[in-house]
């Protein structure tokens, strides 16, 4: 769903890395710092293009149309992103104009790009064995915070889109046609928004588990970064 | 004759559950799952998994006791299966489901199409015919599971049974429901392709059940033996030569046809999605005979000649 969503299954592999005996290859270490390094830079530029947005605008509205290049370059170039990220991106924040303006859209770009500057720098330093603990704690904490106000923003967002996907029946399919499928992206919409209600509860309350796992044994693990 | 002692212990816990003693030589670990179920009425025979190991691989029921490597005191390691259900069981639910939910949406039963349809039949023949093969297909498969299958295992863990019939029937009603719909639009090259179609279906339907038989006459009555299978007089069994799991290659073929012969999306999804799974477990079969028969015939493939 969001960022939250990631850190679930990679907080886990956070905790594990630094306790492995054998670590990454040389090539393949310098690969990740390479590409964490990249992401950290492009979430900054967008979080940089967003402030200097705003303080040449006064407000906040049209702030995606700024932020959109690097924000669609770097959404989808990260492989590692989740589903939901890129469909908010591109099927439906970029697919219906209308709701680009929307505040929504800087409710969850801002919650992204905050979580992720966090998160690759946290990889960054995990891979150079140069954790501070002040990174860590940041990853583990900003969340509570960041996960539920990126998920209002991406489902006010989905909301904002139906009734432009219902009038102009975008990426829907009718009968008849030869192939006998039909497929109603409003329908379908209204489905992920309720797919949200069993998901985000038990990320958040595992995401808040593993927080107390995390840092409840901070004598341990501080020293040893 | 010297007799055995029998102690379980849980694989997890390694906590005493069990103390048999005056244990027959010759008893088998079935027998012994029922002694065991005697003292643990919860846990039936069905869903123990004894094992050697806490971590190994679970004993089979014909293993005698005297045959394994244990010494006169025998420590063996106990695992809940979990829920037990017949495998007949499972398959009779998840084979129905299709037959009649097809069959809802062939006669537009009420409240699935717009309500002047209601009970009306489709004036495209090739409707009719794909009801009748999809009907025939399920019957078979019905027919086969109570009077032809021998199952290795007699159960299966029963949350397998949500599982499978989500898969089966929800499957079924998305394919019936574009099959059947009043704006369903008849394949492109008409009775050419329907006839092709048809074909392919029928023929791939006999193969399978051949070769259901063939793999039925493999396996004595009661027995849970494994055998090569090998061609046999029937033609359609004659596919054997090249392929380990021959009934999956008709099964694909059936639907295959049975996509031509509706030209619906949905079924081709379906065709897709079967066709994964029985990849994977032919693939599965054909390493697990390579791995007991040394004789294997090495120019068979798991489901496609020569390619997969």
């Amino acid at each position: 769903m969001s960022a939250a969503a990631q850190g679930t299954s990679k907080a886990a592999h956070g905790d594990v890395a630094p306790k492995k005996k054998k670590g990454p290859g040389a090539l393949a270490t310098a690969y990740l710092v390479i590409y964490n390094v990249v992401m950290t830079a492009g979430w900054l530029v967008i979080a940089v293009g967003l402030v200097r947005a705003y303080v040449a605008r006064g407000s906040y509205h049209g702030l995606y149309y700024s932020i959109e290049k690097p924000l669609k370059f770097f959404q989808t170039g990260a492989l590692l992103e989740v589903l939901s990220r890129v469909f908010l991106t591109w099927a439906v924040t970029h697919s219906v104009r209308e709701v680009q303006s929307e505040d929504s859209v800087l409710l969850f770009v801002t919650a992204w790009t905050v979580t992720e500057i966090i998160r690759y720098s946290f990889y960054t330093f995990s891979l150079l064995n140069h954790l501070p603990y002040l990174i860590k704690w940041a990853r583990y904490t900003f969340f509570i915070l960041l996960y539920p106000m990126g998920v209002t923003g991406e489902l006010l967002t989905i909301y904002a889109a139906l009734p432009y996907v219902q009038k102009t029946g975008l990426y829907s399919v009718t009968l008849p046609n030869k192939y006998n499928f039909s497929f109603d992206y409003y329908t379908f919409l209204i489905l992920i928004m309720i797919s949200y209600i069993p998901l985000f509860p038990q990320l958040y309350f595992h995401m808040l588990r593993q927080r107390k796992k995390v840092l409840g044994r901070t004598e341990d693990y501080s020293k040893v970064e | 004759m010297k007799h055995y002692e029998v102690e379980i212990l849980d694989a997890k816990t390694k906590e005493k559950l069990c103390f048999l003693d005056k244990v027959e030589p010759n008893a088998t670990i079935g027998e012994i799952k029922s002694m065991f179920h005697r003292t643990h009425p919860q846990w039936y025979p069905a869903r123990q998994s004894i094992r050697l190991d806490p971590k190994g691989k679970s004993l089979k029921d014909e293993d005698v006791l005297q045959h394994l490597p244990v010494g006169t005191t025998a420590t063996f390691y106990f695992r809940d299966l979990g829920a037990q259900i017949s495998w007949v069981t499972v398959f009779l639910t998840e084979y129905t489901g299709p037959l009649v939910i097809y069959l809802l949406f062939y006669f537009r039963v009420p409240f699935i199409y717009a309500a002047k349809y209601d009970f009306t039949t489709s004036k495209h023949w090739v409707v009719h015919l794909a009801c009748m093969c999809h009907s025939f297909h399920y019957m078979k498969r019905l027919l086969e599971t109570l009077f032809v299958h021998r199952f290795s295992h007699g159960t299966m863990p029963l949350r397998n049974i949500f599982k499978n019939c989500t898969y089966y029937w929800g499957f079924a009603a998305w394919m019936a429901y574009y099959i059947n719909h009043p704006l369903y639009t008849p394949p492109i090259y008409g009775e050419q392709q329907i006839r092709l179609a048809l074909i392919l279906f029928l023929f791939c339907q006999i193969g399978n059940f051949s070769i259901h038989i063939a793999l039925r006459n493999l396996r004595p009555p009661g027995s849970k033996t494994r055998k090569i299978p090998y061609p046999t007089k029937n033609p359609f069994t004659w596919i054997s030569l090249l392929v380990s799991c021959p009934n999956y290659t008709y099964e694909l073929g059936s639907w295959l046809g049975f996509t031509l012969m509706t030209q619906c999306l949905p079924v081709a999804f379906f065709t897709l999605v079967g066709f994964i799974q029985m990849t994977v477990w032919a693939k599965g079969k054909h390493r697990s005979y390579l791995k007991e028969f040394r004789d294997y015939p090495p120019l068979r493939s798991p489901i496609i000649p020569f390619i997969l």
